[in-house]
């Protein structure tokens, strides 16, 4: 398998998680679409490691995990005090922002 | 035979065995990647995502990172998803997304974005030079975990400790987001017997199915004329009732009919 396959196969998944995050109402299913654009970009930087023979990729994607770890942590609290106040987990009810 | 045809015959069963994983694999990816983003219930949403998580992760150990693949089913499919489905529980499992637009043509524009987004990509990567197979340094196999280990404690080690100064901040500030102050004092025993003795029905509730054709926890238990006594279904199940009713589903259509008649029964 060249990695041009693996690279094809994450710009199918990124952009399918770009689509739901744009479609998509329900905050954690927004969530959800983020999580699947960050491996598809992992599921990249494996690719180019490997194509590179060089392990710096992987060492990246790792991270990325890290920070994804850390990022559904906080969101997810958010999310859990936004429908504390508000009843709703959907992304067009918080709108204090707004004016 | 010799060894030079052995080892090109094996090496060509090995590529042929990893493009069936693969092909196998990118279909499930794809397709629970489409589901996810199609199916209304946030669950059916976490499931799908466990799915394309997995496969990724078999796709990893297929491109020689025995390592990235082990720690995304451990911190993505153990950890963050559970994160998920724990949020979810809380947040309502059945909470549906409803179909109707409220921005008008917003699904239009962002399958259009989409497919700009795709074309835009898929430009960018045909145009990059991805050579096939670059020189397998010795990072690769059995010391992929050593390479790594050297690499993340050498090269990478001020980005490495500045995630972990990031892990935690995350979890200070989740304990933050999530805290709730008491705004009241917490009731004491001694307060919520007042309070009882304060109402107008000191005695526990009737229990449900008191009476009644069955003892479900939905049905209501019949008063000596026959009536149903209303505050003997828990609020949240009778709101649940209530909630399927309005669905117009046929179950509780059903349930409602089982309901009077098992309140006839009991009268005759």
């Amino acid at each position: 398998m060249s990695p041009g396959h693996f690279v094809a196969l994450a710009v199918i998944l990124f952009v399918i998680g770009a689509v739901g995050v744009l479609v998509r109402r329900n905050a954690m299913v927004v969530f959800m679409c983020v999580e699947l654009m960050l491996n598809a970009v992992n599921l990249a930087f494996v690719a180019f490691a490997r194509m590179h023979g060089a392990l710096d990729g992987q060492v990246i994607a790792f991270f990325v995990m890290v920070v994804a770890a850390a990022e559904v942590v906080v969101g997810l609290a958010i999310l859990m005090s936004i429908f504390r106040t508000r009843q709703s987990a959907s992304v067009d009810d918080p709108n204090l922002l707004k004016y | 035979m010799t060894r030079g045809e052995v080892l090109a015959a094996a090496s060509g069963a090995a590529s042929a065995a990893e493009s069936t994983a693969f092909w196998v694999l990118a279909v499930l990816a794809v397709a629970a990647a489409l589901g996810m983003i199609l199916a209304r219930r946030a669950v059916h949403c976490a499931v799908l995502l466990a799915v394309v998580m997995l496969s990724l992760a078999v796709l990893y150990a297929l491109q020689g990172a025995p390592f990235l693949a082990f720690v995304q089913v451990i911190v993505y499919t153990g950890a963050v998803l559970m994160l998920f489905l724990f949020v979810l529980m809380i947040v309502g499992v059945s909470s549906a997304d409803s179909l109707v637009e409220t921005i008008k043509g917003q699904r239009m524009a962002a399958g259009l974005a989409g497919i700009g987004l795709l074309v835009l990509l898929s430009l960018v990567v045909g145009h990059a030079a991805l050579a096939s197979g670059g020189a397998a340094s010795a990072s690769y196999g059995p010391s992929n975990m050593n390479g790594l280990a050297t690499l993340i404690f050498t090269r990478y080690v001020f980005p490495f400790e500045a995630t972990s100064a990031l892990l935690i901040t995350a979890a200070l500030g989740a304990m933050v987001l999530a805290h709730r102050e008491r705004t009241s004092p917490k009731p004491t025993q001694r307060s919520m017997s007042k309070l009882r003795m304060a109402g107008s029905h000191p005695a526990p509730l009737p229990g449900p199915g008191t009476y009644a054709r069955h003892n479900a926890v939905d049905m209501p238990s019949l008063l000596p004329d026959g009536s149903n006594a209303g505050n003997s279904v828990s609020p949240v199940i009778a709101a649940r009732r209530a909630g399927l009713a309005q669905g117009g589903t046929g179950p509780a259509e059903g349930e409602g009919q089982s309901t009077t008649t098992g309140r006839e029964d009991a009268r005759s």
